[in-house]
């Protein structure tokens, strides 16, 4: 590591690391990894990080039969209007926007009065099972009593109306999620459970991308388990209502429904394993393990022959495309630690190298894990920003960028192919099938002839 | 099933909730105008997910990397205030991304706790995080005022603000004051005046920021961006070409008070009678002939209309978007004929209906215009389902009612997430407006293409 300071526009491998960022960083196979992480940023950084709001916006938002309104200014509910492609299989409402579009009389005399306006004309407009009030920064500040305008908009519809206390500089996304799943909890528990068998659960944490969700329950139901809720792909309110009486919740995705989980183990005595739908292992390991949770061989045969199925139908073509990726090289960036497990799984099964791998949100024993699944030489990224991330591309040479929206244009412009794991993707990656898709989808970018057109990954000042 | 199945014909008044909003919040506006300074970090004071989702959306529009930093505000900054979370930032962004320039604007959240960012950066000085011959300059984008235009008018009122001097010099040159348009649009006003052999200053400008070429590397700071020489030295200019009232008055009125450079307020130039009040503004302030190549520039525009008016005649129009864009739109589609009946802004602002009104000359009696607080598109989906119209001009978002309806539409204005070329071909201009009737025609002819029953499907239009 170079001590030099840092020269922006000259070949970013020059770059050095800000000082307040090299507990942020590490190279695995130095030393054991200690990583400096769940930090708040540093102010100042071009951080690729967002905020509480958001946290709780992606977690609730598929829920397709509430509403869900943005109580503020209007920049909220606009950037956060049907960005996510959490598919439904009926109702669209989700993929309106509805916010309160707070101006500067409201920010003075309060925003309590519009916000019940909107919500009657917004219940009176569409009808819906339930609805959702996210409070953005400045509810916090000029301390509207959103609690007490839910309460009575509540009692005058019948519907449950419930805040969301996301204002945004209260922490971290994750301290959305917390938000979000404490916003769950009290939908949790109003419905019947009737008829609820033995071997159900509820699929947390998924949130239905391209489809996904479908895929995963099919394959539960071909085990024969019965999926209660899916919370909160395709989520429906009355399907939350009644998830208590599920036997096992199953959550995917480290951050985001892990304290849903919990609650629900606290007040309900239901347990829950975690699991990922990313990659062979991971998905058939998220299959084993729930029929090891419900004791029951003949579930354990029935996941087995599952498997041996789809594995059969996708191998051959892995094989194929594996011969085409052997020896590429990947940087993987994701929101949670979790995703970047499964990431670097199942590239090494695609015959790729994890060569960059790092979380916005990551604790210790994340890092950890992640330092002892990935060879030595990786480097390891907390919070991490642009410049880090040009730097490492280039000295890691990488081929391959696994990102998010941000991230994106950051791998083009140096060259590399990129592969979005994050909103956007388009098609589903999880499951069996899922990983086959991810393998084209990284052999169409990594293989594409764009890369043999473009000055790769230039070593030597610019000359123009 | 339709993705809008939830819009109902039936329209009642609303007084409080905005659904499908035409507009955004202002700080993005900041950030796009500041990343028009060359070698400027735009920093965004206030929560973390107010930068992130700017830097996002632009990034989405763009499809480029986007550089903003933030000041990460935390529960204590909004008890006790966030000047120690912007002194950090000031001495971090310095330290490490070596910007020549930070252009901060605030947030809802800071406005509300009521920081005072002069003062900030006067400490900043004080403590020496600001480097020798660097600077800071910022301008307040209260979210819960106006729009996302407005935030866009107060960053390139507040460059007036802190840069633009007054000195000795009589240099000749032209201010050029583009609105929020695209890069390619800025490229093409740049163009336009340099055919007229004028000097100008185009500020901001994003050309050769948020579409830059792929050289393999990464440049933190792209080659584009007005330099601040060029900032300082408005000051000194023969006159200032503001386009678009709503985007570009505030600085050039600013500048005329600060240094007393006169100012001509003009419509975005976009269509052809647009463009031809801006060249002739520019030819009478500076006493210049309109080059050849110029009229017969606009000449193959007139020949275009002319070879197709039939296929515009009488296509009703839906607009929406930004008050500029609209206002140029509007008369444009009604001299090609065309019938823009329903215009919708989510930006505030009374001038609004007034001017369109102007520039419709009482061509289009039914028109319908709503902007400001519940102008959304919710509202413009309701009137289409109404009565509906041929044509839909605007962002992506329309896309749902264009699906839903089976009406074409065109992109155009802020956000497009779905398509390219915005930032590559402009609509400004005598080419822009010729772009603009290829792609309404495109849109009119595939339609026709698509829809005739095989007996009618015509090889020659």
């Amino acid at each position: 590591m170079t001590t030099t300071p840092p020269i922006p526009n000259s070949n970013s491998s020059d770059i050095s690391l800000l000082e307040d960022r090299r507990g942020s960083v590490h190279e695995t196979g130095e030393a054991p990894v200690d990583m400096r992480c769940g930090l708040a940023s540093l102010a100042g950084a071009v951080s690729q990080r967002a905020c509480v709001f958001c946290g709780s916006r992606v977690v609730l938002y598929p829920v397709a039969d509430a509403v869900h309104i943005v109580h503020g200014p209007i920049g909220c509910a606009a950037y956060t209007w049907d960005i996510r492609g959490s598919l439904s299989s009926g109702p669209e409402l989700h993929r309106l926007s509805f916010s309160t579009d707070l101006r500067e009389r409201d920010v003075i005399y309060g925003g309590e009065n519009k916000l019940k306006a909107a919500l009657l004309e917004l219940i009176d407009l569409h009808k819906p099972n339930a609805a959702f009030i996210y409070s953005t920064c400045i509810v916090g500040i000029i301390g509207d009593d959103v609690e007490a305008v839910c309460r009575s908009v509540s009692a005058e519809t019948g519907i449950p109306v419930i805040p969301v206390h996301s204002e945004g500089f209260k922490g971290s996304k994750k301290d959305g999620y917390s938000a979000a799943c404490n916003a769950l909890m009290r939908l949790v528990g109003n419905g019947d459970t009737t008829g609820i068998p033995h071997l159900s659960i509820n699929i947390l944490g998924d949130f239905n991308l391209a489809g996904e969700i479908w895929m995963i329950k099919e394959y539960y139901r071909r085990m024969g388990i019965d999926v209660i809720a899916t919370v909160t792909g395709d989520g429906r309110v009355a399907d939350i209502q009644r998830c208590h009486g599920a036997s096992l919740n199953v959550v995917q995705c480290s951050g985001s429904m892990i304290h849903l989980a919990k609650a629900m183990e606290e007040k309900y005595g239901i347990p829950f394993i975690r699991v990922s739908y990313f990659g062979i292992e991971d998905m058939s390991r998220a299959l084993y393990d729930v029929a090891e949770h419900f004791e029951d061989a003949s579930l354990n045969a029935k996941a087995a022959t599952l498997i041996q199925e789809e594995v059969a139908v996708v191998m051959p073509h892995l094989r194929e495309l594996r011969e085409k990726l052997k020896g590429k090289r990947a940087a993987v960036y994701t929101g949670g630690a979790f995703k970047a497990f499964s990431l670097v799984r199942s590239l090494r099964l695609l015959g790729m190298k994890t060569v960059i791998a790092g979380s916005q949100t990551g604790n210790k024993a994340d890092y950890q894990e992640l330092a002892e699944l990935c060879e030595p030489g990786t480097v390891l990224l907390d919070d991490t920003n642009p410049l880090e991330l040009a730097k490492y591309m280039q000295e890691k040479d990488v081929d391959l960028f696994i990102g998010g929206v941000k991230e994106r244009p950051i791998a083009y412009k140096l060259g590399v192919a990129f592969c979005d794991h994050n909103h956007e993707r388009k098609i589903a990656l999880a499951g069996f099938v899922g990983l086959l898709n991810f393998a084209k989808e990284v052999d169409a970018s990594v293989n594409s002839p764009i890369w043999n057109l473009v000055p790769r990954r230039r070593k030597t000042e610019p000359t123009i | 099933m339709t993705l809008l199945r939830h819009t109902s014909t039936d329209i009642k008044p609303r007084k409080a909730l905005t659904v499908n909003a035409a507009k955004t919040c202002q700080p993005v506006g900041a950030m796009y105008a500041a990343l028009g300074i060359h070698r400027c970090l735009p920093h965004s004071h206030g929560s973390q997910g107010c930068c992130s989702y700017h830097r996002s959306a632009l990034t989405r529009h763009y499809k480029e990397p986007v550089m903003a930093a933030t000041s990460s505000f935390t529960e204590g900054a909004s008890v006790f205030g966030g000047q120690a979370n912007l002194l950090k930032s000031i001495e971090t962004i310095f330290d490490v991304y070596a910007p020549d320039i930070i252009a901060v604007h605030t947030t809802c959240l800071s406005e509300t706790i009521g920081d005072d960012i002069p003062q900030i950066v006067s400490k900043a000085t004080d403590k020496g995080f600001v480097p020798e011959g660097k600077l800071v300059i910022h301008c307040n984008t209260p979210s819960y005022i106006g729009s996302h235009v407005t935030g866009f008018s107060n960053m390139v009122m507040g460059m007036v603000k802190y840069l633009s001097q007054t000195t000795e010099n009589t240099p000749g040159t032209f201010n050029v004051i583009p609105g929020w348009v695209e890069p390619s649009d800025m490229r093409e006003l740049k163009r336009l005046m340099s055919v007229m052999d004028l000097k100008t200053i185009l500020f901001p400008d994003t050309s050769d920021v948020m579409d830059t070429p792929l050289n393999g590397d990464r440049e933190f700071y792209p080659e584009g961006g007005t330099t601040l020489e060029e900032l300082k030295a408005t000051g000194d200019s023969s006159a200032t070409f503001a386009l678009g009232s709503f985007a570009s008055k505030a600085a050039a009125d600013a500048l005329t008070k600060k240094c007393n450079v006169p100012a001509e307020i003009l419509d975005l130039p976009i269509g052809l009678r647009a463009t031809d009040r801006f060249i002739d503004a520019v030819r009478t302030t500076a006493g210049i002939e309109v080059p050849n190549s110029l009229t017969r520039e606009r000449g193959r525009l007139v020949d275009l209309m002319s070879d197709m008016h039939q296929y515009f005649h009488g296509k009703r129009v839906a607009l929406v978007g930004d008050p500029d864009q609209l206002i140029a739109l509007s008369e444009f589609c009604a001299d090609l004929d065309m019938r823009p009946v329903y215009i919708v802004s989510g930006t505030p602002g009374k001038a609004f209906e007034t001017k369109v009104l102007e520039r419709l000359e009482e061509r289009i009696p039914e028109v319908k215009i709503a902007n400001g607080s519940n102008a959304d598109m919710y509202l413009l989906h309701q009137w289409i389902k109404q009565e509906a119209v041929d044509l839909i001009i605007g962002n992506t978002y329309c896309k749902y009612i264009s699906r839903d309806e089976n009406i074409p539409m065109i992109r155009h204005g802020f956000p497009i997430l779905d398509r390219v070329g915005h930032s590559l071909f402009p609509t400004v201009g005598y080419m822009g407006g010729m772009r603009l009737c290829e792609k309404i025609l495109e849109a009119f002819l595939s339609k026709l293409d698509r829809e005739s029953p095989d007996e009618k499907v015509e090889l020659v239009m």
